[in-house]
């Protein structure tokens, strides 16, 4: 039973597939992972800002893609735009949109926490000891910012990664519904299918992620 | 600051003009601006239709080991394009958006396992019904239950959510009801004998009793009869008239029958007869 389990992935094309279906998940977040942490330290700065005015507009922003389901917005933006403007966005291209907006603002939400939570007499110290502004940004500031604000933003990653599977819904076939067809098309053959399958799909989500963790221990050494 | 500033400006113009990059290849495949429904001459000239299918419900609509579109409702599908003499591509849709494709144009026809139901005919329009289903109940050979009355007070093994709870529940109060919810739970007890009987869908129990032997659907219709059909743009009654008379056409050839010995025969066995789930010509007694 156990032999018979195991061959279901390399039945046909289904370890290719398996791989394609991961690239989708793997390139889209990609994009949008790139996209948002560009936007979201701009955003960050923005949300630092004491203008009530830019204040109000970025909480709305923030409020409304945190509070607002990712599917909800998926939808809004796959079917939405195309009943309101008629205009026809393919499901990839909804889904970096959908997962950029989200990512830039809780980037943007991260970069602001992380600014706010350097206490004040790191600026007063710096200029005590005769610093200028910008040396107090790029020795003081900006390095402690940057270690505080790794680990949040590494779980945002991972989270936006995994969270790539909801794109299906929107007619983007990714790794896990690749899985899926997989395990429905040999249900009644090989039963046992599905704890391979999903045991395959653990397996490349952590060979995704785990390199993105590695890669950020380096700068939180010092 | 100045250079700051500078850097920023650029990889904000970069990343949007990434975005509008990226949007102008989704409109592309689109038909243009238009939301609503391609007519039957733009599906012909454009040389592809584009109809929306299950990619995981074996054995109507699921993706084979070698990435292709197989099973009855696919089967269908191709008749449609062959008939229209055009290509066709299937977008895989998942059963709560199915609707939502039809509403903004996003394929011309839904072939996907598609229940007529009244809620649905008020979103989208449903052509001649090419398939039916009703309630099925399995049980052991020995003890085969081939009637409804037949498990007065007896248990009756059910799966939370579906039609079958319902249609017990508010029809035969006097059947005992072991509820589970899933349904792998659900034929496990009937495997160990927790229960006389199980029902569901009909075609999930005849697919289930070939792979288990000493098991048998006594009961192949109960209930009420869904009809499953072909669904397009409410209001597109081209294509709507198309397929109706298309699939009038096919009931002469007894076109279905032969959907049903390509794709579903091979799971629910000599058995099972045809005429308890194939709809021909639109035509349900």
């Amino acid at each position: 039973m156990q032999d018979l389990g195991i061959s279901v992935l390399f039945q046909g094309r289904n370890f290719i597939r398996l791989l394609e279906g991961l690239w989708v998940t793997v390139s889209i977040s990609l994009i949008s992972v790139i996209i948002s942490l560009v936007l979201g330290i701009l955003m960050g700065l923005i949300m630092t800002s004491k203008n009530p005015f830019i204040t109000l507009i970025t909480k709305v922003y923030l409020e409304f893609i945190r509070i607002m389901p990712q599917l909800v917005l998926l939808f809004l933006v796959y079917f939405g735009i195309t009943k309101a403007f008629g205009i026809h966005l393919s499901g990839e291209v909804s889904a970096i949109i959908v997962f950029s907006l989200w990512g830039t603002a809780e980037m943007g939400d991260l970069v602001r926490g992380a600014l706010i939570s350097i206490p004040k007499h790191q600026y007063e110290s710096g200029m005590a000891i005769g610093l200028t502004k910008k040396q107090i940004y790029f020795y003081i500031i900006i390095p402690q910012t940057i270690r505080r604000l790794i680990p949040l933003a590494i779980n945002l990653v991972t989270r936006m990664i995994k969270t790539t599977s909801l794109i299906v819904l929107i007619g983007v076939v990714e790794v896990v519904k690749v899985g899926q067809q997989i395990i429905e098309a040999s249900r009644l053959s090989v039963p046992s299918a599905a704890i391979w399958i999903y045991g395959l799909i653990f397996l490349l989500y952590f060979i995704v992620c785990y390199p993105i963790s590695l890669l950020v221990r380096k700068p939180m050494e010092y | 600051m100045r250079i700051k500033k500078l850097t920023i400006l650029i990889l904000l113009a970069l990343s949007v003009m990434g975005l509008v990059a990226c949007q102008k290849d989704g409109v592309d495949n689109g038909d243009g601006r238009s939301q609503s429904a391609r007519t039957l001459d733009e599906i012909k000239n454009s040389g592809k239709i584009k109809i929306g299918v299950f990619s995981d419900k074996k054995p109507f609509g699921y993706v084979d080991e070698y990435g292709e579109f197989q099973g009855y409702d696919i089967y269908y599908g191709n008749r449609i394009a062959k008939d229209l003499g055009v290509e066709v591509e299937y977008v895989a849709v998942e059963a709560a958006s199915r609707a939502e494709y039809l509403v903004t144009a996003k394929v011309d026809i839904i072939l996907a396992n598609f229940t007529v139901t009244k809620e649905r005919m008020e979103k989208v329009d449903f052509a001649l019904p090419y398939m039916k289903v009703a309630l099925g109940i399995v049980s052991p050979d020995n003890a085969l239950i081939t009637d409804v009355q037949q498990l007065n007070g007896k248990t009756l093994i059910i799966s939370k959510g579906t039609t079958a709870e319902t249609y017990f529940i508010e029809n035969h109060p006097e059947v005992n009801l072991l509820k589970f919810d899933q349904y792998s739970e659900a034929y496990n007890a009937l495997l160990d004998g927790r229960g006389d009987a199980f029902s569901t869908d009909n075609t999930e129990v005849h697919a289930w009793a070939i792979e288990n032997e000493g098991f048998f659907v006594g009961v192949e219709s109960l209930g009420n009869l869904d009809t499953i059909a072909a669904a397009v743009q409410k209001g597109n009654t081209e294509l709507l008239d198309w397929l109706n008379n298309h699939i009038k056409t096919l009931g002469e050839e007894n076109f279905f029958h032969q959907a049903y010995e390509a794709t579903l025969a091979p799971v629910y066995g000599d058995a099972t007869d045809p005429d308890s789930l194939v709809v021909e010509g639109g035509i349900v007694e």
